[in-house]
């Protein structure tokens, strides 16, 4: 390929940010262009469709579909509620009559004469959009949704499951490589998004889980405890709605793995102010990453980003000097310098061909790494 | 036109790179020359798929030398050193073609209309069956949550059940699904049933879907007819799913012939070969994403896709379906569990690393076994005869009784087995891809194994469409690369006992002889291209496919790894050496036969 390509996760202490908030189907929004909304608000609503069960009618009466309209007593569109009747036979002796009784609450969609098959339709179930993120509306869409634009702290995870939720930041280590401990999630942390840490044990997530936290952001985790929390085993990495209580985001990768200096750094600098943090992660083409949030309130601040790293998909031009992160064993997490950058391929342990480079670790040893294997981090 | 072209540019626009290549008649025969490429553009900043097709056009011109494109104009027709005589291209970016499929009877009309699509280059999301024990209200869910790119509504033959595939529309217009690309279009759905429903299901349909009515694909219970319904889920392709991708319809406009989904266009260049040699194909193309098996048995084309076994992106199903020990079986030394289950994690994170350490190399080809296995058995269980026939009877009565299962794929009657896909195709070591095919495959009698050497399967096979001779010609000298014939046993034994005699002689008149034992594999030297006359004896109770005690004379031709010859017995048990020789052992005796790692 010509193309090198270095996947990197974005980071920025300060970032313009606008996040679309879009209604599944057309509805109403419920904001305007200009207003200044917090992360709780609602800003767009609309029904959705109830669920459609279908009664095969003329079995149950044992008639013929031509049979079935006579056989009726609701018609298209007319309200039921449950264990109503919806058709009846008339038999000469009436100890022969068949009864068929409505299944749900709500509306009679379609009759068939085809099938005898009736559609009902549950009634509407209400959906609300809230904000998200503290900020402002900058572009209102009619009945689809809204845009919020908000300066802020951005941190994107390589992992995460469990949705969006917001919470006042914790930072619950002392240092990016120590484990988060059952004895660091405290009462006080109640509806909290507690951060740090270089992996969380099952032992600790339960205490999160027990105390009421709403987000956990750490270094790495084993695949064994997403697997308990779950309940499965998880194939491909499309997350986002899982139904835990919990969002869980994961900055560095699977094992125990210390959250790079500059994120923990971030996130303790932003200590105190209330974060969105959302876990959903699509890991294929248009590849989604879990994120944190963190907005200011000055409104003045400007949106001067100060970012680092890429986004996905796009080329980080990697330089001699730059700090790199290794995202592949051997030495995986680890952290060094770009010594040198050979441009013939080379070839590795595995006896593949590959475009590697040097890399140059804190203590002054050297290694030989796929470029495939490194992510810019910081500049 | 089609005949008369000298220079021919290819690409094939994938999920994430587009691949051109270049293809030339040098005297009288065409060869692959050059290839380019770039990331593919149709996602965010770009979201045009032609700015990658250009890249890789510009990478192509610099290292061809020939002047292709005039600013972004392809030039033809190709003069001395400059321009094409035509540009034809495949796509599967933007994830390919999503397809929902439903049918009157699980196992006949949603079985034949699954193989339309298939065949036609889709992902099946779900099959949709009267009869598949879902109720109402969970189809209807199932057919809104999905959002697929079209759906496919089949049943009845023609004459048949009118009722059963009404219902079937009923369902799909209650649920009223949203197309997943451009939220304002109406979904397009197919109907290839029951011409006698025809008209009801037009009534039920028309005003919530873009309705397309097509011949019933199952006219009769003995006969399919997947052609029309084939032909118009690739019309619709093109105009509702290709003409909202970005950038396609300024690529269609480029195009000499219609843009192909990339398996389509793969399963044109096996049937293409098939016809070619009179042979049985079974190819495979293990992505990062999902696994395609096709397969031509007497002329019959079967495909599946396997949408969640990969290398990357669907690394961690592969464990999660085939079981963590059947990933450590196959691996000769000690490793934790819990290790290999993070390790294959952070694959699946950073779908684009590369293993560095042998021992994670191993891993991946592991795993790599584990997700051909899996995909090919998904495949014999598609490819199968057609369900109902000979039985005089209507549909409704076809519920009760499901025919048994009987696949097309007869290993033994299987003559080439291609392998295509990163992990085979880029192997550091060719005897690594054999291996991997022949423990995944299990080939019985006598099978060549080859590999795709850049995988330019897609290119060929759309180029197959208009000129078969350069297709074959390319695809024989260029594409594919023979590792080697395989023989192998068709039964199992015991272990350690004594197997089989062999005798090769080669060209030069050179004999050699050689005695194996049941559970050995072993590697002879044969070059690619070089031919050997051999001879095997099975003992008295093994089989090479001519019946027990059966001997086989045989003329074969080599490959770059060798002849192999694999007692080892089917199916491959690798348990069959326990209480003997510790699986660890064994397993490295046969990679060593193989010279297939560094020690």
């Amino acid at each position: 390929m010509t193309h090198a390509y270095t996947p990197g996760l974005r980071l920025a202490d300060k970032l313009q940010i606008r996040k679309d908030r879009n209604l599944p189907l057309p509805g109403d929004v419920i904001v305007k262009k200009g207003d200044t909304v917090k992360s709780g608000d609602i800003v767009a609503m609309t029904n959705l469709p109830g669920k459609v069960h279908a009664v095969n009618v003329i079995n149950r009466l044992a008639i013929l579909p031509t049979d079935l309209r006579k056989n009726m007593l609701k018609k298209e569109g007319d309200s039921v509620v449950k264990d109503e009747p919806i058709a009846e036979t008339s038999p000469f002796i009436k100890m022969f009559k068949s009864i068929c009784l409505s299944p749900i609450t709500g509306i009679i969609e379609s009759i068939s004469d085809i099938t005898g098959q009736v559609l009902l339709r549950e009634p509407p179930k209400p959906v609300q959009i809230t904000a998200y993120v503290d900020g402002k509306v900058v572009e209102t869409i009619e009945n689809e949704g809204v845009v919020i634009e908000t300066n802020a702290t951005f941190i994107q995870g390589i992992f995460g499951i469990g949705g969006e939720t917001t919470g006042e930041l914790q930072i619950v280590v002392n240092s990016p490589d120590d484990i988060v401990k059952p004895e660091d999630i405290k009462e006080v942390h109640r509806g909290k998004i507690i951060a740090g840490g270089s992996i969380i044990y099952s032992d600790a997530i339960k205490k999160a889980l027990d105390t009421g936290v709403k987000g956990i952001v750490v270094g790495g985790i084993r695949d064994k405890e997403i697997n308990e929390l779950l309940g499965y085993d998880l194939g491909v990495a499309i997350t986002g709605s899982e139904d835990i209580n919990i969002t869980i985001i994961i900055t560095e990768g699977f094992g125990q793995i210390g959250m790079a200096q500059r994120t923990f750094d971030m996130l303790k600098l932003r200590e105190g102010a209330v974060a969105s943090i959302n876990g959903a992660t699509q890991i294929r083409a248009g590849v989604v990453r879990p994120e944190i949030i963190i907005p200011y309130n000055d409104e003045d601040t400007s949106g001067k980003s100060d970012e680092s790293g890429s986004a996905d998909g796009k080329s980080a031009g990697i330089s001699i000097g730059d700090q790199i992160r290794i995202i592949r064993n051997p030495n995986f997490g680890m952290l060094g310098t770009v010594k040198s950058l050979p441009s013939e391929l080379q070839t590795i342990e595995t006896e593949a061909m590959a475009r590697v480079l040097e890399v140059k670790f804190p203590d002054g040893q050297t290694s030989i790494v796929p470029r495939a294997n490194i992510e810019a981090i910081e500049k | 036109m089609t005949e008369n072209l000298n220079v021919i540019v290819a690409t094939d626009c994938g999920s994430t790179t587009t691949k051109a290549i270049l293809i030339e008649k040098k005297g009288d025969e065409y060869r692959q020359t050059f290839r380019g490429e770039a990331p593919t553009t149709v996602e965010a900043p770009f979201e045009d798929v032609t700015r990658g097709v250009l890249n890789a056009f510009a990478e192509l011109e610099e290292l061809s030398g020939r002047k292709i494109l005039d600013g972004e104009k392809i030039i033809t027709p190709a003069q001395g050193n400059t321009g094409v005589d035509i540009y034809i291209s495949t796509s599967s970016a933007g994830g390919g073609l999503q397809m929902m499929v439903a049918g009157v009877v699980k196992t006949m009309s949603a079985q034949s209309a699954q193989k339309a699509a298939l065949g036609a280059g889709a992902i099946v999301m779900d099959v949709i069956a009267s009869n598949d024990k879902r109720l109402p209200h969970e189809k209807i869910e199932r057919i809104r949550d999905l959002r697929p790119d079209m759906i496919l509504l089949s049943g009845g033959t023609d004459g048949g059940t009118v009722s059963h595939v009404v219902e079937l529309a009923e369902f799909i217009g209650a649920a009223n699904p949203r197309p997943r690309l451009g939220m304002t279009f109406q979904l397009p759905v197919i109907y290839a049933g029951n011409n006698d429903a025809q008209d009801r299901v037009s009534d039920v349909l028309n005003d919530k879907t873009a309705l397309r009515i097509t011949d019933n694909l199952r006219p009769l219970l003995e006969r399919e007819n997947l052609g029309p319904a084939r032909q118009e889920i690739q019309n619709l392709f093109l105009e509702h799913v290709m003409a909202h991708a970005p950038g396609y319809k300024k690529l269609m406009s480029w195009t000499g012939v219609p843009i192909m989904p990339t398996p389509s266009a793969v399963g044109e260049m096996m049937q293409a070969i098939a016809r070619k040699a009179n042979i049985n194909v079974v190819g495979v193309d293990i992505g990062g994403a999902t696994t395609d098996v096709f397969s031509v048995f007497d002329g019959v084309f079967n495909r599946t896709v396997s949408a969640n076994f990969g290398m990357s992106y669907s690394i961690s199903n592969v464990i999660a379906e085939a079981g963590i020990d059947n990933i450590t079986k196959w691996l000769p030394f000690e490793i934790e569990e819990a290790d290999i289950r993070n390790r294959i994690k952070n694959k699946m994170i950073r779908p684009t690393t590369i293993p560095q350490l042998l021992e994670d190399l191993i891993l991946e080809h592991a795993i790599a076994r584990e997700a051909l296995r899996l995909s090919f058995v998904q495949h014999k269980a598609l490819a199968v005869g057609l369900k109902g026939v000979q039985k005089l009877k209507d549909m409704s009565e076809s519920f009760d009784r499901v025919a048994e299962e009987e696949t097309l794929i007869k290993m033994n009657n299987l003559d080439l087995i291609v392998g295509s896909g990163g992990v085979l195709s880029h192997a550091p070591r060719r005897s690594q891809a054999m291996m991997m095919m022949i423990d995944a495959f299990q080939p019985q009698g006598v099978t060549m194994i080859a590999v795709d050497s850049i995988f330019m399967m897609p290119h060929l096979g759309v180029l197959s469409t208009i000129n078969e001779k350069a297709a074959t010609e390319v695809f024989e000298k260029d594409c594919l690369i023979y590792l080697g014939p395989c023989i192998s046993l068709t039964n199992s034994g015991k272990y350690g006992s004594q197997c089989l005699n062999c005798v090769i002689t080669y060209s030069d008149g050179k004999k050699l002889e050689e005695s194996l034992l049941f559970g050995d594999i072993k590697v002879f030297e044969l070059g690619e291209g070089e031919k050997a006359e051999i001879e095997v004896t099975p003992a008295r109770q093994f089989d090479l496919g001519e019946g027990k005690g059966q001997k086989i004379t045989k003329e074969v031709t080599g490959g770059v790894v060798g002849l192999v010859i694999d007692a080892r017995g089917r199916p491959l048990d690798l348990d069959g050496s326990k209480g003997k020789e510790p699986r660890g052992e064994v397993l490295s005796k046969w990679n060593t036969a193989f010279n297939a790692y560094p020690t």
